[in-house]
C-alpha cells in the first residue's frame, strides 16, 4: 500500500501502516541524532521546555549538510544517519513524547515492542542525500546550533517526502529484525 | 619538479570534490550489474534510489550522501619529486577551502568534548598516509569515509593457529552491521602486519578497482556474505555485498592480526597525479 501523510501526525494515521508499506510525508520534520537526543533527555529530566514541539512529530535521523546564503540556510545534501545509534535514548524519548514517525537508515534494536501503538519507523536510501534534498522545501529554523551541522535540530518543510519504506510498524512488526535473525540462523548453520 | 603551491591546494580541492559528487565507474558499473541482478523488490527499489541519486548529485554537482566523511589521503611521493612547500599544510588548507567551497559537512570534532573544529581539519585530520616511492611523481588519492560504515569495522588479533575462522569473523562483523553502513558493501580484509597495520590493509584494499579479479578465498567470503540475504540497507535481499578484497603482510610468527574495514555503497575515492615529464 501507498500512503501520503501530512504533519502533524495524529495516531490514526500511522496505525494503518504495515512493515513493507510505502509513505511519503509532507508537513514538517525534525532533524536529531546522538546529541540532539542527549539534549532532549536532559532537558525532560530537568523539567525545562524544548524550544520545538514533538507532538505529532516526525523525527529525520540526519545530520545535513547546509549551506548559508543570503537568503538564509540552504539544504545542500540531507540523507539519512543511522538509526541504530539512537536506540538506547529512542526509549526514554517514546515514554515523554508523541513522536509519530521516525525516518532515518538501518533500522534499530529492541524498538519494535516500544513502538506499538505510538510510533512507526520508516526507512529512508541510505546515502540518497542529493535525492532526499530535493524533497526539502524550505529551512525553517535551526535550533541548538552549538551541537555543530551535523547535530543540531533543523526544521525542515517538506513536500512527498519519500518513498519511505515501513520498517517497523506500530504493531510489532520489525523488518530488519526478521532479515537479521534470518542472517544469524545462516552463520549459525554454517559454523555447526 | 616545483609546482606552485597555489595551484596545488586548488588540485586538491577539486580532488575532493570530484571524490565527493562523481563515484568511480567501477563502483557505479557494479551497483547498475547488481540492480539488475537483485530479485528482491524492496531492495531493488533502494538500489534504483542510489542510482538516481548518483546521476543527481553529479548533474548537480552536489556531494552524494551529506555525510561528506573524515578527510582520508593516501600520497605516493616519488624520491625524485621535490615539491619544495610543505605539502602537509597545503592538504590541511586544501581541506579547509573545501569545507567552504563545495561545500563539505563539518565533521572533525574533538573525540572526548566533542566540540566541531568547524572545518574538518585538527589533530591527526585530515589523515594523510605517506608512502616514499621511486621516480619523480606525486600521486594523491582522496578517500573521504563515512562514520556509518567506519563504525561497523572491526579487529580481531587471532591465535595463529585460528586461520579457519577468518572467513567466519568477516561474517559476524556483517551480520552486527545488518543495515546499518548503507549496504551493498565493499569489504577491505587487512591480515597480517601489526594491530595498527592490518587496518591499513585494509583501508588501502577498499581502493582496489572492482574489476580486479577476486581470489577463491574472496570469492568464498563474498559468496557467504551474500548468502546471509542482508540485502541493500538490510531490508532483505540477495545482495550485501559487491566486493570483497583481503590484503596481507608478514606478521610475528605469534599473531594472527586480522581487520576488517566495511564500506558503503558509496565508495567515494579520486585520484590526481603531479609531476612526471622531463
Amino acid at each position: 500500500m501507498e500512503y501520503h501523510l501530512q504533519t502533524p501526525l495524529k495516531k490514526e494515521d500511522i496505525k494503518k501502516l504495515n512493515v513493507g508499506d510505502i509513505v511519503y510525508i509532507s508537513g514538517e520534520v525534525l532533524t536529531a541524532r546522538d546529541e540532539a537526543h542527549s539534549r532532549i533527555l536532559e532537558l525532560d529530566e530537568t523539567g525545562e521546555k524544548l524550544p520545538f514541539s514533538l507532538k505529532g512529530a516526525v523525527i529525520y535521523h540526519c545530520g545535513p549538510l547546509m549551506q548559508q546564503t543570503e537568503n538564509g540556510w540552504k539544504v545542500i545534501s540531507a540523507g539519512p544517519t543511522t538509526s541504530g545509534r539512537m536506540s538506547k535514548m529512542t526509549h526514554s524519548l517514546l515514554k515523554a513524547h508523541e513522536v509519530r514517525v521516525i525516518i532515518g537508515k538501518g533500522g534499530m534494536e529492541c524498538i519494535a515492542s516500544e513502538m506499538k501503538n505510538r510510533c512507526v519507523y520508516l526507512a529512508y536510501t541510505g546515502g540518497c542525500a542529493a535525492l532526499a534534498s530535493k524533497l526539502i522545501q524550505e529551512v525553517k529554523t535551526v535550533h541548538w546550533f552549538d551541537l555543530g551541522m551535523p547535530e543540531a535540530v533543523w526544521v525542515l518543510r517538506v513536500e512527498d517526502f519519500g518513498p519511505l519504506i515501513v520498517g517497523i510498524d506500530s504493531n510489532g512488526n520489525d523488518i530488519f529484525g526478521k532479515v537479521r535473525e534470518r542472517a544469524e540462523k545462516v552463520l549459525e548453520n554454517r559454523k555447526r | 619538479m616545483k609546482i606552485n603551491p597555489n595551484n596545488f591546494i586548488w588540485s586538491i580541492v577539486n580532488l575532493l570534490r570530484k571524490a565527493e559528487i562523481e563515484l568511480p565507474e567501477d563502483v557505479k558499473s557494479a551497483l547498475i550489474r547488481a540492480e539488475t541482478i537483485e530479485e528482491n523488490q524492496v531492495a531493488k527499489s533502494q538500489l534504483q534510489a542510489i542510482l538516481k541519486n548518483i546521476e543527481l548529485a553529479k548533474n548537480h554537482g552536489i556531494p552524494m550522501c551529506q555525510d561528506t566523511g573524515i578527510m582520508i589521503f593516501f600520497v605516493e611521493l616519488g624520491t625524485e619529486f621535490h615539491p619544495g612547500f610543505d605539502l602537509e599544510a597545503a592538504i590541511k588548507e586544501a581541506v579547509i577551502l573545501a569545507t567552504a567551497e563545495i561545500p563539505l559537512r563539518p565533521n572533525a570534532v574533538n573525540p572526548l568534548t566533542r566540540q566541531n573544529s568547524g572545518d574538518n581539519t585538527g589533530i591527526g585530520i585530515p589523515d594523510i598516509n605517506w608512502k616514499l616511492v621511486p621516480g619523480n611523481q606525486l600521486k594523491i588519492t582522496a578517500a573521504p569515509k563515512g562514520a556509518g560504515s567506519e563504525n561497523m569495522s572491526a579487529l580481531h588479533m587471532f591465535n595463529p593457529k585460528e586461520i579457519e575462522h577468518i572467513p567466519n569473523f568477516v561474517l559476524e562483523t556483517v551480520v552486527n552491521a545488518g543495515g546499518m553502513p548503507c549496504p551493498p558493501l565493499m569489504i577491505g580484509v587487512g591480515i597480517g602486519g601489526s594491530f595498527d597495520a592490518a587496518a591499513r590493509l585494509a583501508k588501502e584494499a577498499l581502493l582496489e578497482p572492482l574489476y580486479t579479479p577476486m581470489n577463491s578465498f574472496e570469492e568464498e567470503i563474498l559468496e557467504a556474505v551474500n548468502a546471509l540475504g542482508i540485502g541493500c540497507m538490510g531490508l532483505g535481499g540477495s545482495i550485501t555485498a559487491l566486493a570483497v578484497h583481503v590484503k596481507t603482510a608478514y606478521c610475528h610468527t605469534a599473531s594472527l592480526p586480522v581487520a576488517i574495514n566495511i564500506q558503503c555503497w558509496a565508495n567515494r575515492h579520486a585520484s590526481v597525479v603531479f609531476g612526471g615529464e622531463e
